[in-house]
């Protein structure tokens, strides 16, 4: 046996032990990444499916006219402005005849939301012969009854319900008068202070507009944009110029974006704050690069034989790619726009700069009302301190996420039902 | 918005005018023995009315759009009575906000001087005239347009060569948005950063070691002038960056090795869609993530080794920024490593070598400029990634190496300083502006850095 053999042999052992060592490497490697999206998805998922539903307690109303200040029944303006947390404090101390003192009787008015005065109110209106009756009804509770109730026995000293309010949901629970119900509020309401009241539909609808203004400019643009480079640009310094541009663009920090709207936008051309014509304008101009590459792309896998076909048959240099490449190129296109939507309706920061960041209750009507958007209403109720927001919080992530996924999977499955292989 | 209706009238006459010039393309062709006589298609020729009615209307509202508003104001506040004239530009500032807003109804004209009052109805006078005119100039143009282009309508007019124009030089015109992209970011943050510059000496920002940018209100009260020494947000975006780097280059290169080379086809199927999914989870949720779930375990793990952890610490930031950049590193590094051609490594292996060796001693060099570049683009992106900073670090400008303890970046600074009331000449407003042109520059460089080496070397295999 030679030398070399030999000192092969004896390295053979260690050098195996690498070769081992680096895939295991690896697959820890891979291993941290995967858990990273499982303890990212199951974090938020564990902390947000709670704030789907929310808890009511069963209180008996009176309908008192007395009580709620009404004189005439028919007064709509009345009706409008009756006191009817006047009747959930009646109910309450009905309830818990026991309580007496001031800042017992407080708390005990406190089980009961700010907002579930509102509701009572849309009943009556709806329903103006509720008037003198007695009814059991369901009234939406606090949001610190509500963590109070879902938590675990084991956790419930840790809640931020207050001491001596304990006993009294304990006995609500024990009768069996607490329920805890779909959360639709949620979906159908804007922000708010108290978090059992707090929704993601303004947000919701101020990511629509924002998107709707981000759409029909970024998509037209960008595919002009690329057909222009691909089809028409002359090989000379000044489409060097845009393409270099277009590069930089692309990895530009999405905040530089939003100090340009805010200079250029906001201050120069004197468009509002908050509004999401303005917001939708900055996530185009973000969005653009994402959509010229691809759409690039698109273009440049549509076979030249094509083009040679349409010229050979006597069309214009237009015609041929307006008659034949784009249809072709389409899908690719498409696809390029919806990743580049899904990255714009997940952007915060430059939305920040251009003050997309204010308290909305309204439900937003068209681009030009101040509005906010899904993730900068989840920016803000991260910030929040009250603890039901974090629940709140990663219930709107998880819309987020929902939206994001399904533009995601219908971009997928876009290319791979239109796409062709030449 | 009046501009929106005026746009939608548009539309809607330049669609009667596409049909006018298409019925006149018809008429003018029967004579000759129909439109094949033409010399483009109907379809051309009613183009072509419909673009002479939109163009220079749109042109028009552009133009008025850009100077009424500085005409209204100069018309006005040259008709103010002399006892109300101002005398400063503050004053003059201050005099046409009240002006609007009782002409906008946001204030009661009692409570303001009658002569304000008076203006601000020649206010509301004026601006109604202006909006009338508009109106007028902007349908009489586009409907002087359109006819003209329907007149134009003749069987030898080259329509098509002429339409097609049009249509070549709007696809330009979009083409050139991105120039115009770069050139607003520049201007906006160039301009701005002069003035902060004219405040603060450059030398104080780039070299300063203090930063606390609260300016007050008032130049007698205590602690008047700010501090603008940028250099623990330089270095604290350092720190963060390279926690970040630290978690992401060999978990994102070791994970793109592995897929690539180990793992079977069907592994690859699936872990790599779903690492990809992290790139498309947005910045806030992570940036939740990080300040609700990691920080807080960091902080608890930290305090049972007797370490003190600032709940704010770069650590968590820096950590979930790393995860975020991870299938940005493992999909740039899979592509340069897939491109690596088979026979290099079928070479390697040949003369003996294990799989690791290969990789290590043939793939991997193969593909180091391409991987270089990508970690070069991870690291502008970690530079210049805001919201995870925003929410899970600290406030307070820390000059520290610790990564336990809280430090604050550039984009949080930026984000600090502009959210919420500004007034656009104190130093606090421009100095976002400041660490905006630094952001801009750094990243631009990096980018361009990245993609030279990746140009530069990347034919060497092919």
């Amino acid at each position: 046996m030679s030398k070399t053999t030999e000192q092969v042999r004896k390295s053979l052992k260690a050098r195996y032990r690498s070769e081992k060592r680096f895939r295991a490497f690896g697959i820890s490697a891979v291993a941290f990444g995967l858990l990273a999206v499982v303890v990212l998805f199951t974090d938020i998922i564990s902390k947000g499916t709670s704030a789907f539903v929310e808890t009511y307690i069963q209180l008996d109303i009176h309908w008192d006219a007395a009580e709620l200040g009404i004189d005439d029944p028919s007064d709509a303006e009345q009706i409008n402005y009756a006191d009817y947390d006047a009747l959930i404090k009646a109910a309450l101390r009905e309830r818990f005849p026991e309580v007496e003192g001031r800042l017992e009787r407080r708390a005990l008015y406190q089980l009961a939301s700010s907002g579930a005065g509102f509701l009572l109110r849309d009943q009556l209106q709806e329903n103006p012969d509720l008037l003198g009756t007695i009814q059991t009804q369901w009234i939406l509770a606090d949001d610190d009854v509500d963590m109070f109730i879902k938590a675990d026995a084991e956790d419930r000293p840790d809640t931020r319900l207050v001491e001596v309010a304990r006993p009294w949901v304990e006995a609500l629970e024990r009768d069996g008068h607490t329920d805890i119900q779909w959360n639709a509020s949620f979906f159908t309401k804007g922000d708010s202070r108290e978090p059992e009241q707090a929704g993601v539909w303004a947000a919701v609808t101020g990511s629509f507009f924002t998107m709707l203004v981000t759409l029909v400019l970024a998509f037209p643009i960008g595919v002009a944009a690329a057909v222009y480079l691909e089809e028409f640009a002359p090989k000379n310094r000044y489409t060097d110029f845009i393409e270099v541009n277009i590069n930089n663009l692309a990895a530009v920090p999405s905040i530089i974006f939003g100090l340009l709207g805010l200079a250029i936008f906001i201050n120069l051309f004197g468009l509002p704050r908050s509004v999401p014509l303005v917001g939708g304008l900055v996530l185009t101009l973000m969005t653009l690069p994402t959509i010229i590459i691809s759409a690039r792309a698109a273009i440049k896998s549509v076979p030249p034989s094509i083009r040679e076909a349409a010229l050979g048959m006597g069309a214009s240099r237009m015609q041929m790619v307006m008659h034949h490449v784009l249809p072709l190129a389409m899908p690719g296109m498409l696809t390029g726009a919806i990743i580049g939507m899904a990255q714009a309706l997940g952007e915060t920061a430059p939305l920040l700069m251009i003050g997309m960041v204010a308290f909305i209750v309204d439900i937003p009507g068209g681009p030009l009302d101040a509005a906010t958007v899904l993730p900068v209403q989840i920016y803000l109720w991260a910030d929040s301190p009250e603890a039901s927001f974090v629940a709140l919080t990663s219930a709107a992530i998880m819309v987020l996420l929902a939206f994001l996924i399904s533009m995601n999977t219908l971009a997928v499955l876009l290319r791979k039902r239109l796409e062709r292989r030449w | 918005m009046q501009a929106g209706n005026l746009v939608l009238l548009l539309i809607a006459l330049a669609a009667v005018f596409y049909f006018f010039g298409w019925r006149r393309s018809y008429a003018v062709s029967a004579p000759l023995g129909g439109v094949r006589h033409l010399h483009s298609l109907p379809g051309y020729y009613a183009s072509l009315a419909a673009v002479w009615c939109v163009l220079p209307a749109l042109a028009l509202l552009a133009f008025w759009l850009m100077i009424d508003d500085a005409v209204i104001r100069t018309n006005l506040m040259a008709s103010l009575p002399s006892s109300i004239q101002p005398q400063s530009q503050v004053d003059h500032d201050l005099l046409l906000n009240q002006i609007r807003n009782v002409a906008g109804g946001a204030l009661n004209p009692a409570f303001v001087p009658a002569e304000v009052a008076a203006a601000a109805e020649q206010l509301n006078a004026m601006q109604a005239k202006n909006q009338l005119m508009l109106n007028i100039a902007f349908i009489s143009i586009a409907v002087i347009g359109g006819a003209w282009g329907w007149s134009r309508v003749q069987p030898r007019l080259r329509a098509r060569q002429q339409v097609e124009s049009v249509m070549k030089w709007l696809l330009m015109a979009s083409a050139t948005v991105a120039i115009l992209t770069t050139l607003g970011i520049v201007l906006s943050v160039l301009f701005e950063s002069i003035r902060f510059f004219q405040k603060v000496s450059p030398v104080e920002f780039l070299f300063g070691l203090q930063w606390s940018p609260q300016i007050a209100l008032r130049p007698d009260q205590v602690g008047a002038t700010g501090a603008f020494g940028a250099v623990p947000l330089f270095a604290g975006t350092l720190l963060i960056s390279f926690i970040a780097m630290c978690v992401a280059v060999p978990v994102g290169l070791m994970s793109a090795i592995y897929l690539a080379e180990y793992a079977h086809k069907n592994v690859r199927a699936w872990a790599k869609p779903i690492l990809e999914i992290l790139a498309g989870v947005p910045t806030v949720v992570y940036g939740f993530f990080a300040a609700l779930t990691v920080a807080p375990a960091i902080r608890g793990f930290g305090e049972s080794m007797g370490l003190t952890v600032a709940s704010e610490s770069a650590l968590a930031a820096g950590l979930v920024m790393g995860i975020m950049i991870i299938p940005f590193i493992s999909s740039l590094a899979d592509d340069v490593i897939t491109a690596v051609p088979r026979a290099m490594r079928d070479g390697s292996l040949a003369l003996g070598a294990t799989q690791s060796e290969t990789i290590k001693r043939v793939v991997i060099p193969a593909a180091l400029p391409g991987i270089m570049g990508g970690i070069l683009l991870a690291v502008s992106r970690a530079i210049g990634e805001t919201m995870i900073v925003v929410m899970a670090a600290g406030l307070a400008a820390n000059l520290t190496a610790n990564p336990l303890e809280a430090v604050t970046t550039i984009t949080v600074q930026i984000v600090t300083l502009l959210v919420g009331d500004q007034e656009f000449d104190s130093a606090k407003t421009l100095a976002a502006f400041a660490l905006g042109l630094m952001l801009f520059v750094v990243t631009l460089a990096l980018n361009v850095i990245a993609l030279k080496i990746v140009r530069k070397y990347r034919e060497q295999y092919e």
